[in-house]
C-alpha cells in the first residue's frame, strides 16, 4: 500500500485512463461499459429513423419522404433495433457487467474472447452503418426472398454481412456465459440459490448458441444467391422462397426470447429488492425460462399461416404457441404475487418494472390473437402485429432494460442519479409508449397493412395519435438519458448497497467494483432474495 | 375532425367476417379481463403494501402451489378454447364451394391483374357478383405479394412459381378495400385496388360489354379455355400426351382433379400446382410406367399460356369426360 489516505482506492473505472486501457481491456466490467456506449449510439440511430418515418405517417399521403426513403428508414430501424440493440442490450451490458459479480467470480471464463465479442459486434455494426451511409437497404429487417435475393436494388450484401458478423458476437458471448455459470460459481452458490437474472442469462445463452448459427447459414445463402446466383430460394431456378421464411423464423422466433428473457431476469431482481420479498415461486420462475427457451424453438411457423405452408403444420404451430404462453403467464402471476405483503417502494427502477409487467401482459395477450389461426389470417402483416411486437419488445424489453440500467447504475458508476427526474422520465415513457402503440392495434384490426408509406385516410386518426405519442416517448427518453449521464458528474456517491439489496454484487463488491471484483473471499450460505437477512441493511 | 365520428372497427362483409368477429370478441373479453385484473392487483398491492418506513422488514410469505396450479390450468383451458375455435373456423372456411366462380389473379410489382372466366381482364379492380362464392387462384410474376380483403377477414400470400387459393362469399353490394399485405418493394403501398360487389345482372352486363368504371384492359381478352385448347393441341397432344396406347406420356387429357400414381408409388393430386410444376420441372414427379422424357416448357410457354393450358385441362377435367 503506497497510497496515502486522501486518494480513493482504485476501482475498475480509475484503474487506467488511457484510450488503450479501455480498448484493450479484458475486464468484463469495462467491456460492459464499452457495450453500453456503442449500444446507446446504435439506439439513437434507430430512434432517429423511427422519428423520421413517424412524421411521414402522421398523414395519409406522402409529404415528408419519398417511398424509397421511407422503405429504407423502416428497414434500418428494424435491423438496428433488433440486431444491435434488443438482442445484445441486456446480455452485452448488464450480463457482462453482472454475471461474474453475481456468482462471485473474478471475471468471465474467457476474458479475451469476451473482448473479441465486442469487436465482432462493432465490426458487424460498421458494415451495417456502411450500408446505411451508402444509400440504405429496403428489404425490411426480415430480408424476405426473392425480394432480397433477386429484386431489391439496395445494399443487401453489406447489411446482410453486418448482421451475419454480429451473430458471432452473440454466439461467443453465449458460450462464455454458459461456461462461466457452470464452472465459476462461488462456494455454496448452488443452482437453486442463483439469482433469477443468472437463470435468465443462462437460458438466453443456450438459445443464442443453438439458434444464431441458423440465422448465419440463412443469410449466407441469401448472399450466395445474390452474388453467385444460387437458386435455393429463387423459383425461377426451382428454389422455394417459403423455405427462406422457415429458416429465418427458426432463428427469429427464438430471437424474441433472446430479447425478452434477459429482461425477465432484470424484472425479478428489481421486484424482489423493492418489495423486500423473495420472488414468489422461485423454482417456477427459474424453470419457466428454460421451458420457454425449449418450446420456443418449435413455434416458428406461426409467422407463416398465410404463406402457403400446410394448414396441418399450421395447427401444430398454433397449439405450441399457446403452450409457450403458459410458462409466461406463470411468471406474470408470480411477479404479481411477490408484491403481496411486501414493503413496496416505487423507485424509478420499480416504476419501469411495474410498467414492464403491464405492457408485456398486453403484448402477450395480443400474441394469443395472432396464434389463433382464423384470427391471424386477418391480422397478419397489419399494424396489429406491429403494435403487438412493440408491446413485447419496447414495452417489455426496453422497459426492463431501463429498469436494469437504473437499478445497477450506482453499482456501475458509483453515483446516485436524481430520483425525482428519473421517476418523471419513467412515467412519461410509460404513457408516451401507450399513446404511440395502442392506436396501432385499432388500425391493424381495421385492416391497415404494415410497411405502407401512404394509406387510406380512414386510418389517419390512429397514425396521428401514434406520431403524437412518439413525441412524448421521445421527451421521456431524453429526460432519462440526461438524468443518468449528468449523475456521473454531479451525482452523490452511492455507497456499496444503496437499495439495500441482496446479491453478491451489492454485498461483497464496492460501487464501482474493484478491478478484480472482490477483496474478500466470497462464500454463500443463504438462498437468493433473503430479505430477512439483517446483514444487507447494515452499511449503505 | 370529429374524433367521435371515427370508425374503429372494420366492415363485416360476409358470414365468415361475422363469425370471425365473434371469436375476436371472445379473445378481447379474456384479454381485457386479465389486463384489468392483473394491473388492478398490482396497483392495489403497490398502495396497500407501500413502504412506510425504511425499517420495514416484511415477513416472508410461504410459496403455495395453488397459484402455480390455477395459474397454469385456467390459462390452459382458456387458450385451448381459442385454439379449437380458431382452428374450426379456419378449416370450415378453407375449401371453396364447388359452384364458385374462379378468377385468376396475378400479382406483379406493383399491380394486381385479374382475369375472369370468359377471359376479360382488369387491373387493380375486381368486379364480382353478389351472393356467389368467388374463388381466386393466384400467382406472382416476381416477388411475394399478399392478397388482402380486410372487410372479408381474408388474406393469402401470392407466390412466384406456385398457385395459392383463397375464396369468399360477398353478401352485399358495394366497394371494399383490396390491399397488398406482403412488403414487395418501392410501391408496395400503392399496390391497392377496389373490390366491387355488384348485382348478378350488372356483373353479366359488365362481363360482356367490357366497359365499366375502373381500369379495364379490353385488349387481349381472349377466352382462356379456347386459347388453352389450341396450346394443348400444339404442344402436348401432338407430341406425347396423345391418349393412344404406346404414347410417350400418360393420358392426362380428362384427368384434372384426379389422383395420379407416380413412379415412386406415391399418389399425387393433379391440380394447378401439379400441372404447372410438371411443365416447368417435368422430372420432379414422374408418372408410373412412363419414361422421364419430357422437356421443360420454361421459356417456351409464358405464365399466361401455362394458365390457359390449365384452364383448358380444368374445363375438360374429370367430370367433363
Ligand atoms: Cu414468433
Ligand atoms: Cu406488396
Amino acid at each position: 500500500m503506497n497510497d496515502n489516505n486522501t486518494s480513493p482506492p482504485l476501482n475498475y473505472l480509475t484503474n487506467g485512463h488511457t484510450v488503450k486501457s479501455w480498448l484493450l481491456t479484458v475486464d468484463h466490467k469495462r467491456i460492459g461499459v464499452l457495450y453500453l456506449i456503442a449500444m446507446t449510439c446504435f439506439f439513437l440511430v434507430g430512434a432517429t429513423a423511427a422519428t423520421l418515418f413517424r412524421l411521414e405517417l402522421a398523414t395519409h399521403n406522402a409529404n415528408v419522404l419519398a417511398n424509397d426513403t421511407y422503405n429504407r428508414l423502416f428497414t434500418m430501424h428494424g435491423i438496428i433495433m433488433v440486431f444491435f440493440f434488443l438482442i445484445p442490450a441486456v446480455p452485452g451490458v448488464l450480463g457482462n457487467f453482472l454475471v461474474p459479480l453475481m456468482i462471485g467470480a473474478k471475471d468471465v471464463a474467457f476474458p479475451r474472447l469476451n473482448l473479441a465479442s465486442w469487436y465482432i459486434y462493432m465490426l458487424g455494426g460498421l458494415f451495417t452503418l456502411a450500408a446505411i451511409i451508402g444509400g440504405g437497404i429496403d428489404t425490411g429487417w426480415t430480408f424476405y426472398t426473392p425480394y432480397s435475393s433477386v429484386y431489391a436494388d439496395s445494399h443487401v450484401i453489406l447489411a446482410g454481412t453486418g448482421v451475419f458478423i454480429t451473430g458471432f458476437s452473440s454466439i461467443l458471448t453465449g458460450l462464455n456465459f454458459i461456461v462461466t455459470i457452470h464452472k465459476m460459481r462461488a462456494p455454496g452458490l448452488t443452482w437453486m440459490r442463483l439469482p433469477l437474472f443468472i437463470w435468465a442469462q443462462y437460458s438466453t445463452a443456450i438459445i443464442n448458441v443453438l439458434g444464431t448459427p441458423v440465422l448465419a447459414i440463412t443469410l449466407l445463402l441469401v448472399l450466395a444467391e445474390r452474388v453467385l446466383g444460387f437458386g435455393i430460394f429463387d423459383p425461377q431456378k426451382g428454389g422455394d422462397p417459403v423455405l427462406y421464411q422457415h429458416m429465418f423464423w427458426f432463428y427469429s422466433h427464438p430471437a424474441v426470447y433472446i430479447m425478452i428473457l434477459p429482461g425477465f431476469g432484470v424484472v425479478s431482481e428489481v421486484l424482489a429488492c423493492f418489495s423486500r420479498k423473495r420472488i414468489y415461486g422461485y423454482e417456477f420462475v427459474a424453470f419457466s425460462s428454460l421451458a420457454i427457451a425449449a418450446i420456443g424453438f418449435f413455434v416458428w411457423g406461426h409467422h407463416m399461416f398465410t404463406s402457403s405452408q400446410s394448414p396441418y403444420a399450421g395447427l401444430i404451430f398454433s397449439i405450441l404457441t399457446y403452450l409457450v404462453g403458459i410458462p409466461t403467464a406463470i411468471k406474470i402471476f408470480n411477479w404479481t404475487a411477490t408484491l403481496y405483503k411486501g414493503s413496496v417502494e416505487l423507485s424509478a427502477p420499480m416504476l419501469y418494472t411495474l410498467g414492464f409487467i403491464g405492457l408485456f401482459l398486453v403484448g402477450g395477450l395480443t400474441g394469443l390473437f395472432l396464434a389463433t389461426k382464423a384470427l391471424n389470417v386477418h391480422l397478419h402483416d397489419t399494424y396489429f402485429v406491429v403494435a403487438h411486437f412493440h408491446y413485447v419488445m419496447v414495452g417489455g424489453m426496453m422497459m426492463a432494460w431501463l429498469a436494469g440500467l437504473h437499478f445497477w447504475w450506482p453499482k456501475m458508476f458509483g453515483k446516485l442519479y436524481n430520483e425525482f427526474w428519473a421517476r418523471v422520465g419513467a412515467v412519461i415513457i410509460f404513457f408516451g409508449f401507450n399513446f404511440t402503440f395502442f392506436p396501432q392495434f385499432i388500425a391493424g384490426y381495421m385492416g391497415m397493412p404494415r410497411r405502407y408509406h401512404v394509406y387510406d385516410i380512414e386510418y389517419q386518426p390512429f397514425q396521428m395519435l401514434s406520431t403524437a405519442g412518439a413525441f412524448f416517448m421521445g421527451i421521456g427518453l431524453i429526460i432519462c438519458l440526461v438524468t443518468l449521464v449528468s449523475s456521473i458528474f454531479t451525482g452523490r456517491p452511492s455507497g456499496k448497497n444503496p437499495w439495500k439489496a441482496t446479491g453478491l454484487e451489492w454485498n461483497y463488491a464496492s460501487s464501482p467494483p474493484d478491478t478484480h471484483n472482490f477483496t474478500v473471499p466470497v462464500k454463500v450460505d443463504v438462498e437468493a432474495y433473503d430479505y430477512t437477512d439483517e446483514r444487507i441493511y447494515q452499511d449503505a | 375532425m370529429n374524433f367521435f365520428a371515427i370508425k374503429t372497427s372494420p366492415i363485416a362483409a360476409s358470414e365468415f367476417a361475422r363469425e370471425w368477429d365473434k371469436l375476436w370478441a371472445y379473445l378481447m373479453a379474456v384479454s381485457v379481463f386479465f389486463t384489468v385484473a392483473i394491473c388492478g392487483v398490482i396497483i392495489f398491492f403497490a398502495i396497500r403494501y407501500r413502504r412506510r418506513s425504511d425499517a420495514d422488514r416484511p415477513a416472508p410469505t410461504k410459496d403455495g402451489k395453488l397459484l402455480e396450479i390455477l395459474g397454469s390450468v385456467i390459462p390452459f383451458i382458456l387458450v385451448m378454447i381459442m385454439f379449437f375455435w380458431g382452428a374450426k373456423l379456419y378449416f370450415d372456411a378453407r375449401i371453396p364451394p364447388k359452384d364458385a366462380i374462379e378468377i385468376l389473379v396475378t400479382g406483379k410489382q406493383w399491380m394486381w391483374k385479374m382475369q375472369h372466366p370468359n377471359g376479360k381482364r382488369e387491373i387493380n379492380d375486381l368486379h364480382v357478383p353478389v351472393g356467389v362464392p368467388i374463388k381466386l387462384t393466384m400467382t406472382s410474376e416476381d416477388v411475394i405479394h399478399s392478397f388482402y380483403l380486410p372487410d372479408f377477414r381474408k388474406k393469402m400470400d401470392v407466390l412466384p412459381g406456385k398457385y395459392t387459393q383463397m375464396w369468399f362469399l360477398p353478401e352485399k353490394e358495394g366497394r371494399f378495400h383490396l390491399f397488398c399485405a406482403e412488403y414487395c418493394g418501392t410501391e408496395h403501398s400503392l399496390m391497392i385496388g377496389s373490390l366491387y360487389v355488384v348485382s348478378q345482372a350488372e356483373y353479366e352486363r359488365w362481363l360482356s360489354t367490357g366497359m365499366t368504371s375502373g381500369s379495364v384492359v379490353a385488349a387481349s381478352s381472349e377466352d382462356p379455355v379456347a386459347a388453352g385448347q389450341a396450346l394443348w393441341e400444339v404442344h402436348c397432344m401432338a407430341a406425347c400426351h396423345t391418349g393412344r396406347p404406346g404414347a410417350i406420356g400418360p393420358n392426362i387429357h380428362h384427368a384434372f382433379g384426379t389422383m395420379r400414381e407416380l413412379e415412386t408409388g406415391e399418389f399425387i393430386l393433379m391440380d394447378e400446382n401439379y400441372v404447372r410444376n410438371s411443365m416447368i420441372n417435368p422430372n420432379d414427379d414422374i408418372a408410373k410406367g412412363y419414361p422421364a422424357a419430357m422437356n421443360s416448357f420454361r421459356g417456351t410457354l409464358n405464365n399466361n399460356q401455362m394458365n390457359q393450358i390449365i384452364a383448358y385441362l380444368k374445363s375438360v377435367g374429370e367430370g367433363a369426360q
